[in-house]
Formats: C-alpha cells, structure tokens, sequence
C-alpha cells in the first residue's frame, strides 16, 4: 500500500470524521438520557415544595432518587404512610444523608478545577448549613449519633494503597459541641485478638454511635479481614469484637447491631444479620438478596435498607424493611429513596 | 552502525533544521509517535478518572476488596514488556507489534460499556497487556528514528507529549460529564473513539522498522538501511538474554534494577507528603498533577541536556532530585513551599530519568536486538519497584513512615553510589 502524504491526511481526516461523529453522538445521547433523569416520569411520587424539618418526629426524611427536578434533593413523608405520599422537597441535595435529634449530616459532590471534589455538611433541623468539611474522596456511609451531638462520614480515597489499588476508606468523627474534627480514625489505637495491632492497611467505615456520646461501633478491615471494633473517642482506641462484620448499626436500645456479613469468599455479596453485643451471636434476616448498605432501625424490631432499583434506571435504589428477628418477609417500603433515618423527634 | 533518519529524506532533514532554528530536526517519527502516546493517554486518562465515580456512582459498588488485581497486574504488564519487546525484534517489525499493543487497548474500550464488573476487570487487563506489549517496540522505534547524539532529546520529547495526554485525560472526562451528569458510558465511548484515532495515526505516520531484504514497502521508510544487519543472526531469546553479557548493558540493567528497588512508588510518595507535610485532604486527588506538570517542562530540557553533557550525569542528577525530595520529607520543615518542592523535585526526577534510560539503553543494544534490550531494561526496573512496593509497605506497616523512608533514602543514597561507580565512562561515547 502506498501513500502519498496528501491521502494520508485524507485518510487521516476521515478518520476523524468518524470518531468524532461516534463521539459527539455518544456524549450527545448521554446529554438527552442526564435531561430526561430531570423529567419527572409518569407513575412517579407527586413532589410539593417546602419545609423539610429535622425534627418533626410525624415524618422520615431521606433522599429522594425519582427522575425530575427534585432528584437527590432531601425530601420528607408522612412515617405513618411514606409509599405513594406526596414528597415534601428541600432545596437540599446529597449523595448520603443521616439525620438524629435535629442535626443533619449531608456528603455532597462539587467540582474543582475541572474534577470532583467532595464535603460534608452538617445541617440544622431546618436544613441550614452550620458548617462545611471538605473530604477527600467519594461518600460512602454517614451517621449522627442519637443525640445530635457526634457526626461520623467515610469516604472512599483512590490510590492510598499499596500496589496502587484503587481505593481505601476515610472516616472523620466529628464532635459537634466545640466542632472538634478527629479527621482520621486510622490515627486510634487499636486492640485486636486482645493485643495491640498496628498495620498501614488498617482502614475503618461504618461508625454508628451508642446513646452516651462517646463509645461507637465501627468496622476495621485489615489484611483482607474485617472486624466489628467497639471504640472510644474520649480514650482514642478501638477493640475488636467479631470477624467478618460490616456496616454495624446499633439498635435503639443498645443491645444489638444489624450488619453485613460477607457469604461468599471475597465476592460482593452480603447477607444481612443482627447481632446480640452480649452473646455475640448473630440471626440471619429473612432478606435474602445481598444488601450492601448501611442498615437504619425504624425502631427496635425493624430494620430499613436500600437495595438496587429492579427497574429502571442503575444507581437508583429502593427502601426495603424486614424485621430484626429473622422471622417476617421483606416488604418495599419507598420506592426510589434511599436508606432514611428513623424518624426522631 | 548508525541508520539515518528512517522517514525523512537527507535534504528535507536539513531544510526543517533551518526552518527551525534551534529547535533543529525533530524527526518525524519521533512527532508521530508522540502523537500516538498524546492520543492514547488521553483515552487511557479519560478512563482511569471516571472509574472510581462509576465503580461507587454507577454501579453502586463498595469498591473495597476489588481493588487487589492492581498488583498483580503490574507485575503481568512487566513480563508482557519483555514479550513485546522480544517478538517485535523476532518478527523484525516494531511497528506491527507495537500496533497490536495500541489496537488491542482500543478495542477493549466497548467492553467497558457492559455494566458488569467482570467484563470490567477483563477490560483493565486486557489494556495493560497492550501497554506492555507497546511499550519497548515504541521506545525501540524512537531510537532508530534518530542519530545517537539526540535519543535523548527524541526520548524527551516523546515522554513531553506522553504526560501532556495523560493531562488533558482527565479534564476531557469530567467536561464530558459536565454535559452529560452520569454519561460514563460517553465517557468510555468517546475514549474508545480517541484510542481508535491514536492507532490510525501510528498506522499511517510511523513507518514500519521493518527490517526485510525485501525492497522497502513504503517510499519513506528506508529499509534498505538495515537490511545491512547480519542475515542469519536471529533475534531469539537466547540472543536477548545474551545481551547481559554485555558489560555496558549489564551495567545498566544492574543499575535500573538497584534503583528500581529504592524508587519509592507514586502512590506511596502523595501519601506521605500528605502525611508529612499537611497537605489538606481535599488536595491529594491533585498532587500527581504537580509532577506530571514539572515532568512535561522538563522531559525536552533533561533530554537535550542529556545529549549535551552526558546521559550518565542527568541519570544521576534525576535520582540525587529524588533523593533530595526524600531528605525534604524526612526533615519537614514547617514551610508552606515544601509540598510544591518535593513535587517540583520529583517531576524533575521522571524527566531526567524516564527517556534517558531508554536512550542509554539504546546506545549500547545492536539494532536487531534494540526493542527486547529496552525491554530487558524496562522489565528489571518494573519488577524491583514493584518490590520496592512490596517492601516499603511491609516496612511502613512494621516501622512507621518515617523510618521506612529513611530506609528508603540510605538505600537510595547506596544505590546511586553503586550506579555512578557501575555507569563510570569508559571513553564509549555518551
């Protein structure tokens, strides 16, 4: 094949033609698809702006993910009557919330020079920023503790590990009374296998907090293990409890945590299990599909999680509950919302 | 002995050097070439940005646990290295090879696509396998393009445009996603589109290397040249690993490989400099852009320098910079200049090293042997620093940071004694 220089550029010029036309159509019918997740669909929930308060104890508040203009806004329904329910819809939006006794906690995506960047907000019951904490990577779990007092985030960071993996976690306690950030749990230290345990891949997520705003639970993973590790702020130490837990949640009472445990070698696949902190022993829940989530206590016999939307669009997820004692089915509680909080007054 | 320019007649070479003043010859294949790195490193980058974001964003994944491919990966993409570099002098054609490395990291692109995290992973791997296989018979195809006394200049250029693509990657993906919330699937086809772009330019503007009694194929490419190399001579492997009998290239694997092992990895690096010296949380995603920014200044400068007083020297002078950055680290003194320094003199660390070694490598390898012996070379210094990785984590897990980088730094310090001894002149030329 011979070319002169001049078909090579007409070659070469076709040839971007076509790329860039595949191109310009691929970005093109994104744009359409990303419009249209801005249109509100028909058999949707019904949207009314307006107030969304932290602390009226008649309504669970949680982010909404139906397609239209209030996607991933903070929206609220009736606790009593949440499916089908008109949504109440701030001018809030979140990629992870968690409310408690009036305080908010709302992981929230920006951008900076041309990339993504990340925060934190901490929100009044009228859903008012009272501060901002950058983060350094992808929101992944959220908690208040239940006296509004402590805030606790994860975030996934990329290329903070060895061999360049992709990613390890980040996870900020934050003391509201006096704002005292602890921005990195890793700093603790930690008690495993009844010994002092140091190792650089330690990463932590998960933190849910007791009633006495200073012991929390939390899940540690290291060496390809994970742990339930009960901690102290005040003492800036973690113990561990139990292998292979993830994502506690305690109960309101204190006496149990809901979490995932892992059922299948190192494949992503979770079941979820309610754990008895004085006995340690664990009951499977009745879901049978793999939850990957953060569990909420509606109260002390229900648990509330999001699981994939069945159809529709990725990313969508839907609220199930099941009860926290193995027995029952699990029932669809909102649809496109994810996890809510309990409703606290 | 020496090849002229493969591409460019004797009077157009001449007729460029006076339109370009000082800049002189830059041969074409060495622009062609860069071109197809810019390109393929835009594709490459696009991606590399958004998957975190559609790992966790899109398909809702906690991406703990899936990460420990990465790895292993480095270490496969090594050994393909040697692979590539070994068949492409065997079948005595750079340009095929290396297109098969560029074509198969565009064809996987579609497989990203498919919402699946398996087809995922088979795609991540699939693409280091074209990286590898690329890698040597392109640095191989860059050297025979230019006279011995500017591959470092050629070297310099072409990682210059390399880290350019691989900046304008990222800022392609998100101003895709600035259009189009969530359209990683654009994202990933618009990659496909450029990677597909970059193989049409190797295609078509880097003539083959082919080395064939047969007549040259193409008017430009002057193969005839190098039908001169001695028939009957294969380019085995036994061959390839003869060439470490070679004392000069010996002496330069030894020294990559000792290097290698004290080359603290990026990813390690952001991560105590943020340790170290408090850079806020929110800049770490930023810090790798501070050296690929000091690497593309300085890759042409270090190269041409290289040319001019000595590979041996800029080698070394990269290394003391790194080693320099180390010693920073270690001190930290409370300035707030002292993140941009350590960046500064670890971009300046890849520019004096990365095209300079190659181009040394180069000088010291026959023809029929150059891409297998930047393999070699390649391989050596890939595999150390990945033990290198290895060996620092275990340390920092078992001594803390500091110490472990003032392990990394007395070693360092060693190793390039060792190197200036080992790298000394012997009245070769550069």
């Amino acid at each position: 094949m011979t070319l002169t220089p001049l078909r090579r550029l007409l070659v070469l010029a076709a040839g971007v033609l076509l790329l860039t036309g595949v191109g310009a159509w691929s970005v093109l019918s994104a744009a359409d698809r990303a419009a249209e997740e801005n249109t509100p669909r028909a058999g949707g929930p019904a949207f009314a702006e307006g107030r969304v308060n932290l602390k009226d104890p008649g309504r669970l508040v949680f982010r909404n993910m139906a397609a239209g203009p209030q996607r991933d806004r903070l929206v609220s329904v009736p606790a009593g009557s949440p499916a089908g329910a008109t949504r109440t819809a701030s001018d809030v939006s979140c990629l992870r919330f968690h409310a408690a006794a009036g305080t908010g906690v709302c992981l929230q995506a920006t951008t900076t020079l041309g990339r993504p960047s990340y925060r934190a907000r901490i929100l009044d019951s009228g859903l008012r920023t009272l501060r901002t904490y950058p983060v350094a990577g992808i929101p992944s779990r959220a908690r208040v503790s239940p006296s509004g007092r402590l805030a606790a985030w994860t975030v996934f960071v990329k290329g903070e590990s060895y061999g360049t993996a992709f990613f390890s976690t980040r996870t900020s306690v934050l003391d509201t009374r006096g704002w005292k950030l602890s921005p990195n749990l890793e700093e603790f230290a930690i008690t495993l296998n009844g010994a002092p345990y140091r190792n650089a891949d330690v990463n932590f997520w998960g933190v849910t907090f007791t009633g006495d705003d200073d012991t929390f639970y939390a899940t540690l993973s290291t060496r390809e293990k994970t742990y339930l590790v009960r901690g102290s702020l005040a003492g800036r130490s973690v113990t561990g409890l139990a292998e292979n837990v993830e994502c506690p949640s305690l109960s309101p009472d204190g006496t149990r945590v809901a979490y995932k445990k892992r059922v299948l070698g190192t494949a992503a696949l979770w079941r979820e299990h309610v754990m008895d902190l004085r006995t340690l022993k664990s009951t499977a829940l009745a879901e049978r599909r793999s939850v990957d989530d953060q569990a909420v206590w509606l109260d002390d016999r229900t648990l509330a999680y999001a699981l994939p939307a069945t159809e529709g669009r990725t990313g969508v997820e839907d609220t199930w509950t099941v009860p926290a004692d193995g027995t029952g089915t699990p029932r669809l509680l909102l649809s496109e919302a994810q996890a809510p909080p309990r409703a606290t007054g | 002995m020496y090849l002229a320019d493969r591409s460019t007649p004797q009077g157009a070479t001449s007729a460029q050097d006076r339109l370009r003043g000082t800049a002189r010859a830059v041969s074409p294949t060495v622009l062609a070439l860069g071109t197809v790195s810019l390109v393929t490193d835009v594709s490459t980058e696009m991606v590399t940005a958004v998957l975190p974001l559609y790992l966790v964003m899109g398909l809702g994944l906690s991406p703990l646990g899936f990460g420990m491919l990465d790895g292993v990966q480095n270490g496969v993409s090594a050994l393909v290295q040697l692979t590539g570099g070994h068949l492409a002098d065997r079948v005595r054609n750079h340009k095929l090879i290396a297109g098969i490395g560029y074509g198969l990291s565009a064809l996987v692109k579609p497989l990203l696509l498919v919402h699946h995290l398996g087809a995922l992973g088979v795609a991540l791997a699939l693409d280091r396998t074209g990286k590898g296989l690329r890698t040597a018979p392109r640095d191989a195809l860059i050297s025979l393009s230019v006279p011995p006394e500017r591959q470092g200049r050629a070297f310099g250029l072409h990682r210059a445009m390399d880290t350019t693509g691989a900046l304008l990657g990222p800022i392609a993906a998100f101003l895709i996603l600035g259009v189009a919330a969530g359209g990683y699937d654009a994202v990933f086809a618009v990659s496909g589109c450029v990677a597909a772009l970059g193989v049409l330019v190797l295609l078509l503007f880097v003539p083959s290397g082919k080395k064939s009694p047969a007549p040259a194929p193409s008017a430009s490419a002057s193969a005839s040249a190098s039908a001169a190399d001695v028939p009957g001579e294969r380019a085995d492997l036994r061959a390839a690993f003869g060439l470490l009998r070679g004392r000069r290239l010996r002496a330069l694997f030894g020294c990559a490989v000792l290097l290698g092992l004290t080359t603290v990895s990026d990813a390690f690096l952001y991560l105590l400099l943020q340790r170290r010296t408090g850079v806020a949380e929110q800049f770490f995603p930023l810090l790798p852009l501070g050296t690929a920014a000091v690497f593309l200044l300085l890759a042409l400068p270090a190269g041409r320098l290289a040319d001019r007083i000595g590979r041996r020297t800029v080698f070394l002078a990269g290394h003391a910079s790194l080693l320099l950055g180390y010693g920073l680290l270690l001190w930290a003194p409370d300035l707030p200049a002292l993140p941009y320094l350590v960046l500064a003199l670890h971009g300046a660390f890849y520019a004096a090293t990365d095209g300079v070694l190659p181009a040394a490598v180069a000088a010291v390898v026959p023809e029929r042997l150059r891409a297998s012996g930047i393999a070699l070379v390649g391989t050596g210094q890939a595999l150390a620093r990945f033990c290198c990785s290895l060996a620092f984590g275990a340390a920092w897990a078992a001594w803390g940071d500091g110490p472990a980088l003032a392990a990394a730094a007395a070693g360092l310090a060693c190793c390039a004694a060792v190197a200036g001894v080992a790298l000394r002149p012997t009245g070769d030329p550069r």
